[in-house]
């Protein structure tokens, strides 16, 4: 089975999923990430969706689950590039996708991910989440 | 109202045919000329109740229908399954229920996604939920 | 029986066709109407008789919408939306129909003679017929209609959508006039398609020129925030009139975590804040 590419950027890593992802797909990319995280001693991870056309109730608990997970392993996550339908979407299906982190796109997603790695070095805690 | 008589069918037995299942229905909404966010809830919906199909009715099929009313183009959904059933619809429908550990919102979002909506349902039978929308 | 009927009304139709054209025409010309060309009518009119006799022969009597008479509904098709362009009413339309009854009826009345049973039955029938084929005309017509207002309320609420890039990373939508549930969708939509365009982190939606907000409009207002949200850029909701206020209120609509500021300016002040911007006095003489 394919598996989708996880990027290491510094101590960030950078995954952008370009498929019409299936269950199974979603959920390796989630072990993936997390063995990553560990293994890179990575601080920040960007998920760029912008090529996703649909992000359904699955997707969203797996995008809430690896922002989860990354928050126990001392990482921060910023989703990024979310399309206006999907977002249009995703309200009406009722997700708020709590706790991840959004930026408009990856430039933004880097300095929110400084900006939030920053102030969780310097105990401020959270102040741009969902 | 008039289903116009095309309509595809789809079987549901695993992860990848939800997958298919999304992609047909977005390439039929494309063809009747749905607005990229209709065309948005449209496959949601889809995605969400095929997931449902597959988890909880053991797998079952799909069926893609064009209608018409003379002046408007529509879409309907229909998911089946010969699975257990829902015991209590009313309990389905209601945000953030769910027996399977996920979100609790698959059925009732689908139904928030689309302008018609029904859903039948028997204990040991299966069920049948329709979904529709218009350009 | 209906065959047989039909072939009969068939059989009529043909022997007296000329005599029926000439009434048929006289009836229709009768009305003083000069906007008819004699020549395109009396053709309309006799391609009619022959479609017409065509129908009843296959015996498809009872109704219009078989194999039998598509050919004729797509002349009585092609008829409507030619008359309608040229600005005939939908009735001035089906009378083209309708006024071969007479001349119908004369022509069973003489076949039949005494038959009264025969007569009446066959008048029946020819009166249902001709009765199904004006009415189609006329639901045609209106079916033409429904699709060009469809279309212009599309192309309306396509139009210039105006949202207004007030600085860096900062949109304005100054919304003008009466929403409704439509036009505010569209409009929203394309608000966030800029804020993808053009990275903007913020947007202020001002509603200082909407005299009134109903609940659907205030909850694709607060969806658009959400979406927005969601997709990592902030919405300010600016120029709440205190009548708008009062709705909200009574609504019960919860505006929750959104930022609202009563002026575009007070808005704006905000969004500089936010991106870390400020406005200051070049001094003279430097």
């Amino acid at each position: 089975m394919e598996r989708i590419p996880i990027l290491k950027i510094g101590d960030h890593l950078l995954v952008s999923i370009q498929v019409d992802m299936h269950d199974r797909l979603a959920l390796s990319l989630q072990d993936d990430l997390t063995e990553r995280i560990v293994r890179d001693h990575a601080h920040g991870v960007l998920i760029d969706i912008s090529g996703l056309e649909l992000v359904d109730s699955f997707i969203g608990r797996m995008l809430g689950n690896i922002a989860a997970m990354s928050r126990v392993l001392d990482a921060q996550t910023v989703v990024v590039g979310m399309r206006p339908a999907v977002a249009i979407t995703l309200v009406e299906l009722g997700i708020s996708l709590p706790g991840v982190k959004t930026a408009l796109n990856v430039e933004k997603g880097i300095e929110l991910l400084r900006g939030a790695i920053q102030s969780q070095k310097r105990g401020d805690g959270d102040h741009r989440q969902l | 109202m008039a289903t116009t008589g095309n309509s595809e069918s789809v079987d549901i037995r695993s992860g990848g045919d939800v997958v298919v299942v999304r992609q047909k229905v977005r390439d039929w909404a494309v063809t009747l000329g749905f607005r990229l966010v209709d065309q948005t809830r449209l496959v949601t919906a889809a995605s969400e109740l095929a997931r449902n199909t597959l988890q909880y009715g053991g797998g079952g099929s799909a069926t893609i229908e064009a209608l018409s009313n003379g002046v408007k183009k529509g879409l309907r959904l229909t998911f089946e399954d010969k699975g257990p059933g829902i015991p209590d619809i009313g309990l389905a429908l209601t945000d953030g229920y769910t027996t399977g550990g996920g979100l609790g919102l698959g059925l009732s979002g689908a139904r928030r996604l689309c302008s018609e909506f029904e859903i039948v349902s028997r204990v040991g039978e299966g069920t049948k939920v329709t979904v529709a929308r218009w350009t | 029986m209906s065959i047989v009927d039909g072939t009969r009304i068939a059989e009529i139709v043909s022997k007296h066709e000329s005599s029926l054209l000439n009434e048929w025409l006289k009836l229709q010309l009768a009305g003083g109407y000069s906007k008819y060309d004699e020549k395109d009518l009396r053709d309309r009119s006799r391609h009619f008789l022959s479609l017409f006799r065509n129908g009843v022969q296959s015996g498809d009597v009872e109704n219009i919408d078989g194999g039998h008479w598509g050919d004729m509904r797509d002349m009585l098709a092609d008829l409507s939306r030619s008359r309608a362009r040229q600005g005939f009413s939908p009735s001035e339309t089906a009378t083209f129909v309708f006024s071969l009854k007479q001349p119908l009826f004369d022509q069973l009345r003489a076949e039949y003679g005494n038959d009264a049973n025969g007569l009446g039955r066959q008048t029946w029938l020819v009166n249902a017929l001709l009765d199904k084929l004006g009415l189609y005309t006329t639901e045609v017509h209106q079916k033409g209609r429904e699709e060009v207002i469809a279309r212009q309320q599309q192309e309306m609420m396509e139009l210039s959508t105006p949202v207004v890039a007030l600085w860096d990373g900062i949109l304005a939508l100054p919304l003008i006039g009466t929403l409704d549930s439509a036009r505010t969708q569209v409009v929203m939509e394309s608000l966030l398609e800029r804020i993808v365009e053009t990275s903007a982190e913020i947007a202020i939606i001002d509603i200082t020129g909407v005299p009134m907000v109903d609940t659907l409009v205030a909850q694709h207002l607060l969806k658009t925030v959400a979406a927005a949200r969601l997709m990592g850029a902030d919405c300010i909701i600016s120029g709440i009139r205190p009548q708008i206020a009062q709705t909200i209120v009574h609504l019960g609509v919860e505006l929750g975590q959104v930022i609202t500021k009563a002026t575009l300016a007070d808005a704006f002040r905000i969004a500089l804040q936010k991106s870390n911007l400020t406005v200051c006095k070049v001094t003279a003489g430097a």
